[in-house]
């Protein structure tokens, strides 16, 4: 368990180097200088030059990832370029924002969507079963930033119940407490049901796969002979055997959900990491687009070891295997 | 040579609602110029023929089967022609993938000691990456095209179909018939390429027909955030993200192609069920 526990986390630092010196190559090799863009179109020659100087971009290139990299490791992500603010409080101040909207979906996607694949496992009602299982597969391919803008075209524009964008209103600061607690889950719901809606398609798919295979095993039928009612049947003996599998590709599942939480961020102008991330990268914001990929890279790896590490505690085989 | 399964599609319910549904999409993109009054680009009057609803005729005549957008371009004419970009650019996308990815997956099949971990180990850092990051950052390399869409979808896109096509290679040449084949006289590379890979295809096209889906929602959505197919030519990622502007007054812009783009990835879905339990 240790031993797997350590390659795990070795793989995953080397992982999350890859994508840092991937990142940085790629991105001061992309045409478009963040100090052209910072100076603007009236920059005489010398101010340029003089500016670039001063960040450091006159250097080579190995050279300005060795000293990034010595300063990373000390915790120190540098200065945004575009905003003139250290790069990690541009995060900082983004993160929980990201991490409330991907966590509450996980949950909700998750809970939600095992649940509705056990029912059309276990369900003698085919039809039912098929048109369950035709909304999920819908689900399942609608990309995300379509998705939100239906439902900001229902709730917002048609209904007038929810507000579009943002996570807050303007006036939020002039709220009671209670009023302002409204105000904030009214503007998450839209981005919450929107990132919950495409996780719980693949998840309800997976589930319904998983539990399925095991619809007729032997030790199903011995519970039912022992007279044990039938939800008790699937809750205690059928889900935990089919919980492998699902647990894995969830894990598996997590960079896909990372990349929905950007476009959706995108759509809902919510300001979390993948705003952030790409504002970044279209301004050539070198040292925020690295902190940004520095972090969602260690999010991705940490979210992948939590998987595996949930597999072994959901498969007691494994768990006595390893340890 | 044993012939596994020559699965037969016709029989499956699903599939033959997939079929069904991509191929009216395959044959109306081909066919984009009959079906359609006027091409995807034209607009005149502005002012006069722009946000026409659905099943409305313009001051000349013109009847718009899906209305007009801001420009008052006929949106089920840039829907037929967008069709012919966002397929070919998924289908193309996932071709390169499947080159790439089998090329991988064989390799650290049948490659040595020190071969096989690399291969995998390049394998497993791509597969650990958000395919969105790498997206953003190639797409910013060069200026932004179809083409270009096409190369960053391939390669970001090979990862999973080198894994399916490692385990699956394993297991085929694990089976008796290889013995035999080899008893026989086939080379190695025969029996990779005649047997093995074949034998082992089914899980690997189910694979490949996702991937389809998924390439075109992500060529729509490098699109919609401006990294790839360049406005005025129509790609339903364009469109949405020109629909997203007009969403107030003019809903049936961003509805239609995102409508199109969800029937595909639902055929592909159901091919891949089909195939994977044949």
């Amino acid at each position: 368990m240790a031993r797997g526990l350590l390659t795990g986390v070795l793989r995953g630092v080397a992982v999350v180097l890859g994508v840092v010196t991937l990142t940085f190559f790629l991105l001061h090799l992309a045409p478009g200088d963040p100090v052209e863009r910072l100076l603007g179109p009236a920059a005489e020659a010398e101010q340029i030059d003089a500016a670039r100087k001063t960040l450091g971009l006159d250097q080579t290139l190995p050279r300005q990832f060795g000293q990034w990299i010595a300063r990373a490791a000390r915790g120190d992500f540098g200065t945004s370029i575009a905003h003139g603010r250290p790069a990690a409080s541009l995060l900082g101040e983004a993160w929980p924002a990201t991490a409330l909207l991907v966590l509450l979906s996980i949950v909700l996607s998750w809970t939600l969507g095992i649940a509705i694949g056990a029912l059309q496992a276990n369900t003698r009602r085919t039809a039912l079963d098929g048109l369950v299982s035709a909304v999920t597969v819908a689900l399942n391919a609608m990309p995300g930033y379509w998705l939100g803008m239906v439902l900001v075209m229902l709730f917002t524009y048609q209904l007038g119940w929810l507000p579009a964008f943002g996570a807050a209103g303007v006036d939020a600061e002039f709220l009671s407490a209670t009023g302002r607690l409204t105000d904030r889950l009214r503007h998450l719901a839209l981005p919450l049901l929107t990132l919950t809606l495409i996780g719980l398609g693949g998840t309800a798919r997976y589930s319904r796969a998983a539990m399925r295979e095991l619809r007729g095993a032997p030790f199903l039928l011995a519970a039912r002979g022992r007279g044990l009612a039938e939800s008790r049947v699937v809750v205690r003996h059928q889900l935990p055997n089919a919980l492998v599998p699902i647990v894995t590709l969830l894990g598996l599942s997590l960079p896909a959900l990372f990349s929905g939480a950007v476009f959706v961020e995108a759509i809902f102008a919510w300001p979390g990491v993948g705003q952030v991330l790409v504002q970044a990268v279209q301004a050539r914001d070198y040292p925020v687009v690295m902190a940004a990929a520095t972090i969602s890279a260690i999010l991705v790896v940490a979210g992948n070891l939590l998987a595996e590490f949930l597999v072994t505690m959901v498969d007691p085989r494994i768990r006595h295997a390893a340890g | 040579m044993p012939r596994v399964s020559r699965f037969d599609l016709r029989h499956d319910l699903r599939s033959r609602i997939g079929i069904l549904l991509l191929g009216i999409i395959i044959l109306l993109a081909l066919f984009a110029p009959l079906v359609t009054t006027i091409g995807p680009d034209v607009q005149r009057d502005v002012v006069e023929t722009r946000f026409l609803a659905p099943l409305s005729s313009d001051v000349h005549q013109v009847f718009h089967p899906l209305g007009t957008d801001r420009l008052g371009r006929d949106v089920w004419a840039r829907l037929v022609h967008g069709a012919r970009v966002s397929l070919l650019v998924g289908v193309l996308g996932m071709a390169v993938s499947l080159v790439i990815g089998i090329a991988i997956g064989a390799a650290a099949a049948t490659g040595s000691k020190v071969a096989t971990p690399l291969l995998l180990g390049v394998t497993d850092f791509g597969l650990g990456i958000p395919r969105v990051v790498l997206l953003l950052l190639l797409a910013s390399l060069w200026p932004p095209s179809a083409t270009l869409v096409v190369v960053v979808l391939g390669l970001t896109g090979w990862m999973p179909v080198a894994r399916l096509v490692y385990a699956e290679t394993r297991a085929q040449l694990a089976r008796p018939f290889v013995e035999a084949v080899a008893a026989l006289g086939a080379g190695k590379l025969r029996i990779l390429v005649r047997h093995a890979l074949p034998n082992g295809m089914a899980p690997v096209l189910a694979l490949a027909t996702l991937g389809v889906g998924n390439a075109i929602t992500l060529e729509a959505g490098l699109s919609f955030l401006g990294l790839g197919v360049q406005p005025p030519a129509a790609s339903w990622g364009t469109m949405i993200a020109s629909g997203r502007d007009t969403v107030v007054n003019a809903p049936w812009v961003g509805l239609a192609p995102g409508i199109a783009l969800v029937l595909v990835v639902i055929g592909c879905t159901l091919i891949a069920d089909a195939v994977r339990d044949a």
